[in-house]
């Protein structure tokens, strides 16, 4: 079966470059998706690596193909590794099989016995005496020679990267390295086939090499995002090395906080001043935040959140991604407390699902959590230039308030404008407090009332438009997901849809305030529904069943992290399910 | 102070140490300023009638949120009666050159208020209009003694007499409160008695 | 009193002062701490509309609805965070930061600490009462280790925290100690503490004639302290280490820059960031 799907180019190659610290396989992974990405390929690259600050066992986890990707594969078809030291923690996410390829080198001992077992072909290659041979030289360009050769990537494009990073600073390096691609490009014209990458042409259309943290943290921008506070957490503190910069460019700026409770209270200071600001964070730090967050509900101040989630409950897995942050997202707050929650369901979409973040929190005073994870974050991809879109903060200020002025007024859409500090005449306390609609403190029974409806009702009343979710197919069975299992689930109905099986997409990007109205058109004539998501209880799943009216019968397809959702069992789910 | 004395102690603790006995940083009544001449003399005993005006009636906001309206109307009407004063200094002595006063109000001496501001520190909630005057009472006769003092010791014979008039100005209003004392009920023995603990608010 | 900052048409400390009648009960050391903050911004001459009052929870952060200027009243001990936002995103704005001593010691010690190393420039001024009032009187970090409450029957026998010391400690570049009981000193401290660039920090005895009513006493134990305002960290240190709680003064002024991350000047457009995503 494997080679009848892995014929269709959508499917690419899937690689895995391994080895102990300072074998620089992240450096060897970098430098063949960037090769790929020049010469017209699209792909994508998962870092994963031991706890170990340095040193450690590490991999670089690559699929390229001719067509989008936004995961990565069920298994490999190669894996190069310069030593085989504790590769054994990555096994179950180094899916092999009888097709698949394992390089190793021979005095660096055998693969270890978990990687064998499938019948997978083992080729040797002296990696470490072939540097040794080419003085200045290191091992891992050893190894992108080898993967490039297999995969048939031109040498040319591996080699104009490798003059890219070396030509400039480092000339020394550039000679024997170039010389080391070029040995073990040639020393795998011996070795067993693996699949072939389906030939490309350079392309016309721009293209973005990124990761879903960078992509986030310029969506932020976009959306007008001018403050940032933060405090370090894996995996989401590549945003703030991002925006830090970059934020300084376009006239913004960054405070690294203290904690994250100081994160969160600095930006929804920076927003009652008027400006839009988010921070950060991943879930032990959405914890954190959660009680200010209220306060940004009682308040109005609009904020946004990006938590990159990552293996939980407490410390968890924190470089591994998983999808078990909905719940808090969606109701981890005190009080009747509604807000808005969104989730990217790409790689790129992380950018206009947080650009959309800020429009909608600017626009509803209200505020957003965005969920991204470990994958989108850390994951570098290939990807066609996003559209641009229209959506930016803009809040509805009090230009000219007067005596009269009620900062918390009940209007119809339920939003109040704003008057930001330093505007004669608008003066008004923000406050947790229940308060009136001038935002006085009050207990009453009717002040309280009128204001949770307010708030209630300026999320409810939002046009929010089809962007609410992504919806693709037809056909009696439904997939309803989010996030990062968007891309398995694409893959999953794409080999549905091959074997003649018809399914429909649902991705939702708005999570909160549900839409149930929506969510019941997207489903009609729907009779069965799989509910995908990557996480232990079934959060995801929970919170549709009690939010949403899902038509016919409704099964979970669920595990936690780290293990990502493959393709490969969603689609024997719904083929099973579509035959019975 | 009797409202000091009749608080029941609800925290145990000694009576807070202090090694050394110092110089308050409160004194009272507040010490003469270097004073120019008599305009000077007079604004500044505007001055001090304004801040009186505006600490009664903090004090009377104080106390109608707490419900004790007796005592609200008796601080409403001090700060009337001190406003009164204020026009009566302003129409007599400084009608030809209105004053303008200084952001943030007048500095006295080291820091302190002037010598008739009432101490919102004195309030108690239960507090009866009896003990009202008792704080009016104390601020007009601070008031007396600051002019006496400056009566004595100016060097401006215009101010010395200026401050003798107003003096004897204030010794009538410490009469005044005298008399109206003694038209006031007493306090009740138990009049700070409240059988219900304090509020917990946020 | 700065002469230079009187302009033509003063505004005077009435204009700071809301219509909202505090709930704090009568004698109250926090009263005299109001008048004093608005004294302070009148003669700074500031303007309501360019001013922001950032609070937490507790009876003294009720205050920024007292004032005419804009308030913010957040969440308990988080108010040096609110406000350290608010002045990096907003350096325009006056920010005073006003709190207890349970918000600004115990849950928000954390943010205590850092604000005095960031030294922003703002000013925190807390209303010390050595207890916690809207919860009836428990005992906070200030709180002597003998006083007996229901939650610390025989007293907690800990060590009273010296928030001064800490802000020395910690990099506060203004520190002051003032009494309630002295509105006009301490209107004069107050001020002088906004005008000072960076981080300052003014602790204020104020009275809780509720829970401590013993704590009207302190009118006769607080006195001006015996020595000049010092720049020298060292000095001020044993100074402070030998304090008995009621000194009166600004006991400590650096001259710390403040602390203002880089604002970009915003040469570039957003749109020009994305070159470094392109192949």
């Amino acid at each position: 079966m494997h080679d009848k799907v892995k014929a269709q180019g959508g499917r690419g190659v899937s690689i895995a470059l391994a080895g102990s610290g300072g074998a620089g396989v992240m450096t060897a992974g970098n430098m063949l998706l960037k090769a790929a990405a020049q010469a017209g390929w699209y792909g994508l690259m998962v870092r994963t690596s031991g706890p170990q600050i340095r040193g450690g066992e590490a991999a670089a986890l690559l699929r390229i193909s001719a067509e989008p990707v936004e995961c990565l594969d069920d298994r490999f078809d190669l894996v190069i590794a310069i030593d085989w030291q504790n590769i054994h923690r990555f096994a179950d996410e180094l899916p092999l099989d009888a097709g698949s390829l394992m390089v190793g080198d021979p005095d660096q001992g055998n693969p270890p016995e978990v990687l064998t077992q499938r019948g997978t072909r083992l080729a040797q290659v002296p990696i470490k005496k072939m540097a040794k041979a080419i003085p200045g030289s290191w091992p891992n360009m050893i190894m992108l020679g080898i993967a490039a050769a297999l995969v048939g990537l031109p040498l040319d494009a591996v080699k104009s990267v490798v003059e890219a990073a070396y030509g400039k600073k480092k000339k020394e390096l550039l000679t024997p390295n170039l010389a080391a691609v070029e040995a073990g490009f040639a020393s795998a014209q011996t070795l067993p086939a693996v699949p072939q990458l389906a030939a490309v042409e350079p392309t016309q259309t721009p293209r973005w090499l990124l990761t879903g943290n960078q992509a986030a943290g310029y969506g932020a921008l976009r959306g007008g995002v001018r403050f940032v506070a933060g405090y370090p957490i894996t995996p989401a503190t590549e945003v703030l090395e991002w925006l830090s910069p970059a934020l300084t460019k376009v006239g913004g700026t960054l405070l690294q906080a203290e904690d994250e409770l100081a994160s969160i209270n600095m930006i929804i200071g920076a927003s009652f001043g008027g400006v839009p600001s988010l921070t950060v964070t991943a879930g032990p730090g959405l914890a954190l935040m959660a009680e200010a967050l209220g306060l940004a509900v009682a308040a109005e101040v609009p904020v946004v959140v990006l938590d990159v989630m990552r293996g939980g409950p407490s410390t968890g897995i924190p470089a591994k991604s998983e999808q078990s942050d909905v719940s808090i997202a969606l109701f981890g707050l005190h009080g009747d407390a509604p807000h808005l929650v969104i989730a990217p369901n790409s790689i790129a979409d992380c950018l206009g699902a947080t650009q959309w973040a800020v429009h909608l929190a600017e626009a509803m005073q209200s505020p957003a959590i965005v969920l991204s994870d470990q994958f989108f974050g850390q994951t570098q991809a290939v990807v066609d230039r996003p559209a641009d879109m229209h959506f930016i903060g803009e809040r509805a200020k009090a230009s000219a308030p007067t005596e009269a002025y009620k900062r918390y007024a009940l209007t119809e859409s339920g939003v109040s404008p704003m008057s930001i500090p330093g505007t004669p005449g608008g003066a008004y306390t923000a406050d947790g407090l229940t308060h009136n609609e001038r935002g006085v403190p009050s207990s009453q029974a009717a002040d309280h009332l009128a204001q949770l409806d307010k708030r209630e009702r300026k999320l409810l009343r939002h046009d929010y438009g089809d962007y609410w979710a992504e919806i693709d197919g037809q056909g009696e069975i439904a997939v309803i997901t989010f996030g990062s299992c968007t891309g398995p689930v694409r893959d999953a109905l794409a080999r549905a849809a091959a074997d003649g099986i018809k399914v429909r997409l649902v991705s939702m990007r708005l999570l909160a305030p549900a839409q149930p109205e929506r969510l019941s058109e997207a489903l009609r004539g729907v009779k069965k529904v799989l509910v995908v998501e990557q996480n232990h209880s079934g959060q995801f799943h929970r919170y549709l069943r009690a939010d949403f009216d899902l038509p016919g019968e409704v099964r979970s397809l669920r595990h936690p992290g780290p293990l990502p959702i493959h393709a490969e069992e969603i689609y024997r789910k719904i083929t099973e399910w579509s035959l019975m | 102070m009797s409202t000091k004395k009749a608080v029941k102690q609800t925290g145990r603790k000694k009576a807070a140490t202090s090694a050394k006995v110092r110089a308050p940083v409160r004194k009272k009544p507040g010490s003469p300023i270097s004073v120019t001449d008599e305009i000077d003399f007079m604004t500044r005993a505007w001055m001090m009638e304004l801040e009186a005006v505006e600490r009664y009636s903090t004090l009377a906001d104080a106390m109608e949120e707490h419900n004790n309206p007796e005592v609200t109307e008796l601080f409403r009407k001090l700060s009337r009666i001190e406003q009164l004063h204020a026009d009566q200094i302003l129409e007599e002595h400084l009608s030809k050159r209105p004053p303008v006063l200084p952001p943030g109000g007048i500095r006295w001496d080291a820091g302190e208020e002037g010598p008739e501001t009432a101490d919102p520190g004195e309030l108690h909630y239960r507090m009866q209009p009896y003990h009202a005057l008792q704080i009016a009472l104390a601020c007009e006769q601070r008031a007396c003694q600051f002019f006496t003092k400056i009566a004595r010791s100016a060097k401006n014979t215009a101010v010395r007499k200026a401050a003798r008039e107003m003096a004897a100005e204030e010794a009538e209003h410490v009469q005044l409160v005298e008399d109206w004392l003694k038209r006031t009920p007493k306090p009740d023995p138990d009049w700070d008695h409240d059988p219900d603990p304090p509020v917990q608010s946020d | 009193m700065s002469t230079a900052s009187v302009a033509a048409a003063p505004i005077t400390a009435a204009a700071f002062k809301s219509a909202y009648k505090p709930i704090w009960c009568p004698g109250c050391g926090d009263y005299s701490v109001l008048s004093s903050i608005t004294k302070a911004f009148a003669m700074l001459d500031l303007r309501p509309e360019n001013v922001a009052v950032v609070s937490g929870i507790g009876c003294s952060s009720r205050i920024p609805a007292y004032t005419t200027c804009y308030g913010f009243h957040g969440v308990h001990g988080r108010a040096l965070a609110a406000g350290t936002g608010l002045k990096v995103a907003r350096p325009d704005l006056t920010v005073l930061v006003a709190g207890g001593d349970g918000d600004g010691y115990s849950i928000g010690g954390n943010h205590f600490l850092h604000a005095c190393r960031r030294n922003v420039d703002l000013t925190y001024i807390v209303m010390d009462n050595h207890v916690y009032g809207m919860t009836k009187g428990q005992p906070s970090p200030t709180t002597e280790p003998d006083w007996e409450s229901k939650l610390s029957p025989g007293g907690t026998g800990l060590r009273t925290f010296h928030p001064l010391v800490v802000a020395l400690a910690s990099g506060a570049n203004f520190i002051a100690r003032t009494f309630a009981g002295d509105p006009n000193g301490t209107a004069q401290i107050i001020a002088d503490a906004i005008r000072t660039p960076g981080f300052s920090f003014v602790e204020i005895l104020s009275p809780c004639v509720t829970l401590r009513p013993e704590q009207r006493g302190w009118k006769e134990q607080a006195h001006p302290a015996s020595v000049a305002t010092t720049s020298d960290p060292a000095k001020a240190a044993r100074y402070l280490m030998t304090d008995d709680g009621f000194n009166i003064g600004v006991l400590y002024k650096g001259n710390r820059k403040p602390y203002q991350p880089p604002m970009g000047k915003g040469t570039k457009r957003v749109a020009d960031l994305e070159a470094e995503f392109s192949i």
